[in-house]
């Protein structure tokens, strides 16, 4: 087993234990898609793409009252190092729905009943806490899209990592350390919409831990403004 | 009351301004907090507040005037692409009269798959499809021009104030430019030097729709000479 932290409090990729990887987004990447995102988060390398508002096929699923949000979370086979099958997976499948209702309470999507909007996540490479960058990219393409929105919804996973409460796990730390908190939070609302916990921690552990979740949630918030502003302001204030 | 307009880029969740304000386009109100939906530019006119937005899909509202293009019949009405999530319907008896008969006439020959309407949005509302209407002067079919497709969310920089940026770009080239509120712009010029100016402009105003002094810019481009009728951002 390798070791998680040194002594001085320095995880295994050289950062501290509040401190998260390097994030970089690019807004409206793709051409074909309505609204589209990249983001790097560490060595995660995610595209995200939006389609509609449009017509639902099947038309079963549509809803009278409201636009409803699809969602699917997909892994490339070059994404991992072993050779993943491309056929969704039991796990693709539940981060797809988490995902999904993770968006929902963002999105306003009562003024286009009848229709769908369609969020496609491409995992191009993966390094731990995907859930949360694959969030972080859909949200700012669904701004880029124009869907209406409540507020952003930003995402960070913290962790319990040699008995201490760490900020941002990446891979090796998820699969070697105690606990894996990813959280998806609204940062001017200030509501949680993606909770989920892998892992023992106690009651004050889970508190501390929540906390720093949300504190890097904050964080990224700040870059998808800062994308989002580069892609639509950068010539100058209002 | 005093006028007041201030203006200011905001993102979805962006709260504009707390107080008594009346939400208008794309906020909504929480408590006293008037927040943003979409990304854009916040305006606060007396006490109504409103953002426009800068990405985004046409919603059809009533009395628009759109571009469609024809995309099938049934016996009873055409069915147009409108640039939207929602598909228009043209009744037959808009076009043939009152006494419309689906025995006795022949859809096809008036409007066929393919062709450009100039129609006006009826009626629209959440519960169906929009319904459009030619029965208006500089409706109906288009017979000629060329078809340009830009962002919807830009086509009042392109209308300009007050129709500025638009009579300019026409007076300029001799074009004549229909613009659908649908982000659909047809443009025909007898001069082909004139029409390729016009499409020219109408792509640069798409381009650079959210910059200041764009008429002077676009006048420049166009060789009017710079003078009145100065438009910026922060009118």
């Amino acid at each position: 087993m390798t070791q998680l932290m040194n002594e001085n409090g320095i995880r295994c990729d050289g950062r501290s234990i509040d401190q998260i990887r390097n994030v970089s987004i690019k807004v409206g990447v793709l051409k074909n898609a309505d609204g589209s995102a990249y983001i790097e988060f560490g060595k995660n390398k995610i595209l995200a793409g939006i389609f509609g508002p449009r017509d639902v096929h099947p038309k079963h699923m549509a809803d009278q009252d409201s636009g409803i949000l699809r969602c699917r979370y997909h892994m490339s086979p070059f994404s991992v190092t072993e050779r993943k099958n491309p056929a969704p997976s039991r796990r693709e499948i539940e981060i797809s729905k988490v995902i999904k209702e993770a968006l929902q309470p963002a999105v306003i999507l009562k003024d286009f009943p009848r229709t769908v909007v369609d969020v496609f996540i491409e995992v191009l490479q993966a390094d731990g806490g995907s859930r949360c960058a694959a969030l972080d990219a859909a949200s700012v393409a669904l701004v880029d899209a124009g869907i209406p929105m409540r507020d952003i919804v930003a995402a960070c996973a913290a962790g319990k990592v040699a008995d201490k409460i760490v900020l941002d796990v990446n891979d090796e730390e998820d699969k070697e350390g105690q606990a894996d908190m990813p959280v998806a939070y609204m940062p001017n609302l200030g509501k949680i919409t993606l909770m989920q916990l892998d892992g023992i921690l106690t009651p004050v552990e889970y508190k501390k831990c929540l906390e720093t979740a949300i504190g890097g949630c904050k964080q990224v918030y700040e870059i998808q403004k800062k994308a989002l502003m580069e892609k639509y302001f950068k010539n100058g204030e209002a | 009351m005093m006028e007041v307009i201030k203006r200011k880029y905001v993102i979805p969740g962006d709260v504009i301004i707390t107080g008594p304000y009346r939400p208008d386009q794309n906020v909504y109100q929480d408590g006293d907090r008037i927040i943003s939906t979409s990304i854009g530019i916040s305006e606060i006119y007396e006490n109504t507040v409103r953002v426009i937005p800068l990405s985004g899909m046409y919603v059809p509202k009533t009395s628009d005037l759109i571009i469609g293009k024809v995309i099938g019949h049934s016996s009873l009405s055409w069915e147009f692409d409108i640039n939207s999530c929602f598909i228009g319907f043209l009744p037959a008896q808009d076009v043939f009269g009152r006494d419309y008969s689906p025995t006795k006439d022949e859809l096809k020959a008036r409007l066929d798959k393919g062709d450009l309407v100039a129609a006006r949005v009826a009626n629209f509302d959440r519960s169906r499809d929009p319904l459009l209407t030619i029965q208006d002067r500089d409706l109906g079919k288009i017979e000629s021009g060329e078809l340009i497709k830009i962002a919807p969310s830009k086509i009042p920089r392109l209308i300009g104030k007050r129709g500025s940026m638009i009579q300019t770009i026409e007076m300029a080239t001799k074009a004549i430019v229909t613009i659908g509120q649908n982000g659909l712009i047809v443009v025909s010029c007898e001069d082909p030097v004139g029409l390729l100016k016009a499409i020219e402009a109408v792509k640069m105003v798409d381009a650079q729709a959210h910059t200041p002094n764009l008429t002077e810019r676009v006048k420049s481009m166009l060789g009017v000479e710079l003078g009145e009728n100065n438009d910026t951002i922060n009118e």
